[in-house]
This record gives C-alpha cells, sequence and structure tokens, in this order.
C-alpha cells in the first residue's frame, strides 16, 4: 500500500474566477506556492456548503490545470459540472469567496522518460487534467494526439487554448452532435497501430476506463488510467473509494483511490470485480 | 498554559487529552500524521483488526446522508500478524498512545487477537468491537445479544485480563443498552465504548435498489450524535464508576463536552476527520477553552456533570 501524497496540505483559499463554460464551471483557485506540488493527476479535496452544511463530506475534483498569474499568483483550475448538491454549491461560489481545501492528493500521470507517441483520451469533462498532463508532456518532446467523448455535444469540454498543446483532436459524440458520432474507444484499437503509440492516458467513466484496458489488453502500450469512485474523505482514512487491484502475486488488493490512486495502471485494475464481493486470496 | 488537567483514564491507562481517534476512522494513523503529530491527541484507536486479511465489502461503500453518512466497508485490514509487524512499531515511533481496535468472527478469534497482542509493547488499551454493524450475518454482532457478549469480553479477559485495560464497544440498536453495558462489565470490561454506527439503507432512486454495495450500512456523524448522548448518560447513571470512551457525531468542542457531560470519560473523534483532516486537534482545543470558562479545573470533574443532584459546583 502506498501513502497519502506527502504534499498535501490543508488551506483556505479564495475564487479568483467563476466562469461557464459550455456546460460547466471554470473554477480558478489562488493557492499560492501549492501550485508547485500540484501534478496532473492530482486532486483536490473541497470543503462544500458552509460552517453550518448538512453536508459533511469533502468533494473531489481532479486539478485541470495549475498556472502563476501575474494577479493572483499561483492558481489552481477546476472544470466542475453542477450534479449534486456539493457541486451545485461550489459552482455558485462568486469570486472573492473563501474555501477550505485540501491539496494535492493522489497519485500523478507517470511521463515518460523518452519522448514517445502518446493518446490522450477524455470522457465528459473527465477531459480536464488530460490538457495541462498534454502540455507537460509535450514540453518533455512526446507527440500528443487527443481523443474526447460525450453522450452529447454540451459534455464535451474542450478549452481553445488547450487545443495547442496536442498533435491531433477527435471528438466523437454518441448522438453525432459534434465531432464523429460513436464511441471515443472506437478508432483506440487502429491508432495504437497507426501511430504506434506508447502510452494511452485516459480520464472519464469507468466504463470508459474498462473498455481502453480491455483493448490494450493484448498490446504492448502502457495505459494510465485516473479513476473515480466516491471517497468520503480523500485522505486515505475512511476505505470506501476502493478498487480491486491484482498484485504481482496475482492475489487481489482492495487499493484506495484516493492513495493508490487515482493514476492507476489500468491492466492491473480486475474491472469484472469492480461493484463485486472480492474474496481474500492470499 | 491552560490550568486545566486534561489528562484521563481508563483503568491503569493514562491519556494527556480526552480526544482520541475513533476506530475505523484513521487507518492505522500515518495519514492523518501529515497533519498533525499523532502524539498531540490523547490516542489512536486503530481500525478494527481481525486475525487475518480481510478485503471488505463491495463498492459502492459509502452514502452521504444529512448530517452523515453510511459506511459499509467490512473490516478491511492485512490481519493481525501484519498489522503487529508494520502498524504498531511505527505508531510506537510517533510516541502516539495506542488503543488497538479487535473484532472477530467467532468468540476464540477475539481471544487469539488478544493473545497474539499480549506480548506486543507500547499499547495502552485494547477497544474490543463486538458491534460492526457491517457483517454478513446479524447474529454475529455479538453485541445485540446478552450473553454473546458476555463470552466475548470473558475470553479476552482471561487473556490479557489485568494487564491491558479492555474497553468493549457496543452497539446503539438494542433494545437495552444498559443491560448489555452491565453484562460485559460483570465479565471483566474495564471500560465501554458507545456508540459504534447505527444500522442505516439508503436507496439509490437511479437503480431503485439498495445503494450500498452491502445494502445496510452504518449511520455516522452529527445526526447520531443525540443516540450516543443518549446511550452514554443511561450507561453512566447505571454504572458510574466504569469509564466510559463516548463517540458517535462529535465534529466540534462542544459536542466533545457535552459527551463528557452525560459520562463519557474521553470522546473518539471519527466522521469529522472524513470532513477535516484537522479536527481533532481542533475539537481539543475547543474542549479545552470550554473547560475553562465552564470553571473545571480538571477534566473529572466534568464527567457525568450532567447527572447532579443538586447544584454543587460553585
Amino acid at each position: 500500500m502506498s501513502t497519502i501524497n506527502r504534499n498535501a496540505a490543508q488551506l483556505r483559499a479564495t475564487i479568483v474566477g467563476n466562469k461557464l463554460v459550455g456546460q460547466y464551471h471554470q473554477i480558478l483557485i489562488s493557492v499560492g506556492d501549492l501550485v508547485d506540488k500540484c501534478k496532473p493527476g492530482n486532486f483536490v479535496a473541497i470543503s462544500v456548503g458552509g460552517d453550518s452544511s448538512k453536508m459533511i463530506l469533502r468533494r473531489a475534483f481532479a486539478i485541470s490545470r495549475v498556472a502563476q498569474s501575474t494577479s493572483f499568483g499561483g492558481t489552481m483550475e477546476l472544470i466542475v459540472a453542477p450534479h449534486g448538491q456539493g457541486s451545485k454549491w461550489l459552482c455558485a461560489q462568486p469570486e472573492g469567496a473563501v474555501i477550505d481545501l485540501v491539496a494535492p492528493l493522489g497519485s500523478a500521470f507517470g511521463i515518460p522518460t523518452e519522448p514517445v507517441q502518446v493518446l490522450l483520451v477524455g470522457g465528459g469533462y473527465g477531459s480536464a487534467p488530460l490538457f495541462g498532463l498534454a502540455e507537460v508532456l509535450k514540453s518533455r518532446g512526446c507527440k500528443v494526439d487527443m481523443l474526447l467523448g460525450a453522450s452529447t455535444a454540451g459534455k464535451i469540454y474542450a478549452p481553445m487554448e488547450g487545443k495547442r498543446s496536442v498533435n491531433s483532436l477527435r471528438i466523437y459524440t454518441e448522438d453525432g452532435s459534434m465531432g464523429i458520432a460513436g464511441k471515443v474507444t472506437d478508432p483506440i484499437s487502429q491508432l495504437i497501430s497507426d501511430l504506434d503509440v506508447a502510452v494511452i492516458y485516459s480520464c472519464g467513466p469507468m466504463g470508459m476506463l474498462a473498455a481502453i484496458s480491455a483493448i490494450t489488453a493484448d498490446k504492448d502500450v502502457v495505459h494510465q488510467c485516473a479513476v473515480e469512485e466516491s471517497m468520503a474523505c480523500g485522505i486515505g482514512i475512511c476505505m470506501t473509494c476502493v478498487l480491486p487491484v491484482r498484485n504481482e502475486d496475482n492475489s487481489i488488493s482492495m487499493l484506495r483511490s484516493c492513495i493508490d490512486g487515482p493514476v492507476m495502471d489500468g491492466s492491473n485494475v480486475l474491472w469484472d470485480l469492480v461493484g463485486k464481493n472480492p474474496t481474500v486470496t492470499q | 498554559m491552560t490550568a486545566v488537567d486534561f489528562s484521563t483514564t481508563f483503568s491503569n491507562a493514562w491519556f494527556p487529552t480526552p480526544v482520541f481517534t475513533a476506530s475505523g476512522c484513521a487507518s492505522s494513523g500515518k495519514e492523518l500524521a501529515q497533519f498533525f503529530p499523532l502524539k498531540d491527541i490523547g490516542a489512536v484507536v486503530t481500525k478494527s483488526i481481525m486475525n487475518k486479511a480481510r478485503l471488505g465489502r463491495a463498492t459502492p461503500r459509502m452514502a452521504e446522508t444529512p448530517s452523515g453518512m453510511l459506511n459499509s466497508i467490512g473490516l478491511q485490514g492485512p490481519g493481525i500478524d501484519t498489522f503487529i509487524e508494520k502498524d504498531i512499531p511505527w505508531l510506537v515511533e510517533q510516541k502516539a498512545r495506542i488503543i488497538v481496535s479487535i473484532a472477530g468472527e467467532t468468540i476464540e478469534e477475539y481471544s487469539t487477537l488478544a493473545r497474539k497482542l499480549r506480548s506486543v509493547s507500547g499499547i495502552s488499551a485494547i477497544e474490543v468491537n463486538i458491534s460492526c454493524p457491517n457483517v454478513e450475518n446479524r447474529g454475529l454482532v455479538f453485541a445485540c445479544d446478552p450473553e454473546a457478549s458476555k463470552k466475548v469480553i470473558d475470553g479476552v479477559r482471561r487473556t490479557i485480563g489485568g494487564e491491558l485495560p479492555i474497553i468493549a464497544k457496543l452497539s446503539p440498536d438494542v433494545t437495552d443498552i444498559v443491560s448489555i453495558a452491565r453484562g460485559v462489565v460483570d465479565a471483566g470490561a474495564d471500560g465501554i465504548a458507545l456508540i459504534n454506527t447505527v444500522l442505516g439503507m439508503v436507496i439509490n432512486l437511479s437503480t431503485m435498489r439498495p445503494h450500498l454495495g452491502g445494502k445496510t450500512g452504518g449511520l455516522s456523524g452529527p445526526a447520531i450524535r443525540p443516540i450516543a448522548i443518549r446511550a452514554i448518560y443511561q450507561v453512566h447513571a447505571a454504572i458510574p464508576n466504569i469509564p466510559i470512551l463516548g463517540m458517535g457525531g462529535v465534529a466540534s468542542g462542544r459536542d466533545a463536552f457535552e459527551m463528557i457531560l452525560a459520562g463519557a470519560s474521553a470522546v473518539s473523534v471519527g466522521t469529522a476527520s472524513f470532513g477535516n483532516p484537522m479536527a481533532i486537534p481542533h475539537i481539543q482545543e475547543e474542549l479545552k477553552t470550554l473547560l475553562e470558562e465552564k470553571g473545571f479545573k480538571q477534566i473529572k470533574d466534568a464527567i457525568g456533570y450532567a447527572h447532579r443532584i443538586e447544584e454543587a459546583h460553585e
């Protein structure tokens, strides 16, 4: 078992930007020097609802990117879908609001030591952290191609500036309302051989991550996926966000996606056992 | 810089402060140590450890509810041998006071666990969790059965009685908690932990089935605090000389103070740490201030103060 992100810290931080981008909120938070500790893949756990809230648990959000700005210093960007009560509260916070956060949490995407061909696959707003990742990969000389998918056009998150870091960007919607009609996983097998992909990075719904793992199972390509499992604490103490993962000795561990993830090796996750009762194999 | 004597005792175990972690809400301590030194709080109560490694229940394991949450972990853990080898030495190194929580599927398993812990140094007390709600068979919740409760505690007492204080953790899901408490005290418990989570359920409106993988889960958080206060008050009234480790929804210094007034000698903080990793040190500071404000010179004077018959306090 791994340990909590050594850089994790709790702080009160000010929201310095909150604007609507399609169906999502782009929230910018001033976090100072903490940005130097945040890596693509890491997440933040935010207290929601205020002091007298009936919502007692933090909400986890992927850090989509960090930057140093002249007006606000170090900033952290989140792309938030106002789905539940907690995310709706966060999206309703005005600029100047102070929030309580813990970051950076969890594992980060591994960056190849060689300048290889990589493929980034995002589902829905799961694409958010991939743009920051693309910048890092490009700066290391990697060739970066990207696939984004969603059920419909409104759920695609693809900021203009994000496209600069990628060699190509293809969009898939299941209803055909944007880009190519179909699933984002449809072209992956072909692209792996056409482009000679060495690493796939993925972020999105569990079904998409499982499908990519199935595609890469018999191929010589590394699949790093950022998983999403509901969590109560984000810091490794509640044991709710676990996923069944195969160990080297073939035994199964229920690993915490907040500490051993969110970035995991897709080939080790036992997707068929997610949501099922595992048995001790030790 | 405080005049209040903040120390508390359970039988022969001494703790510098009365605020502990709650079993199952601090893993084995490493994660919270990132946020504050573990030696600064009263004690670390470890997650309930079983004889063998255990993977726990299927996901989803969690559902937030108003001012609370349901969990359905099912005692995931490494097993006692790995725990003794790896987790205990680390906690000792941190200079934390350690209360090891144990859980078993059979009466014999509890005795086995106690025997394995007997020779381990650095442990302050044993919490015997006979009330985890997340087991497959409700008949296995020993704390719902007075006879089974007594047998478990008796077995542990025969193994380590007199060496380490035995704290029996009880369930609020019983008709008469006082009779269960009397039973475990008669069987040799040196203290009582009140309360474990309350059995609950949430139905998912999308699937229209129980949301949790284990269907039922344990409710924790401020939602259950009044149940905990009631249980502690009742047990303290009936058995005033037995120390109580209070828990259930403590999220602030005032909550901890309330629990102490009801009869708790110390309080464990669980779910509050999920929402705020610094909850325990904050609660500790707030409690100290409150005790000072109310004029208590030592925590012992506040324990069970809500039970006083006449206004003896100056």
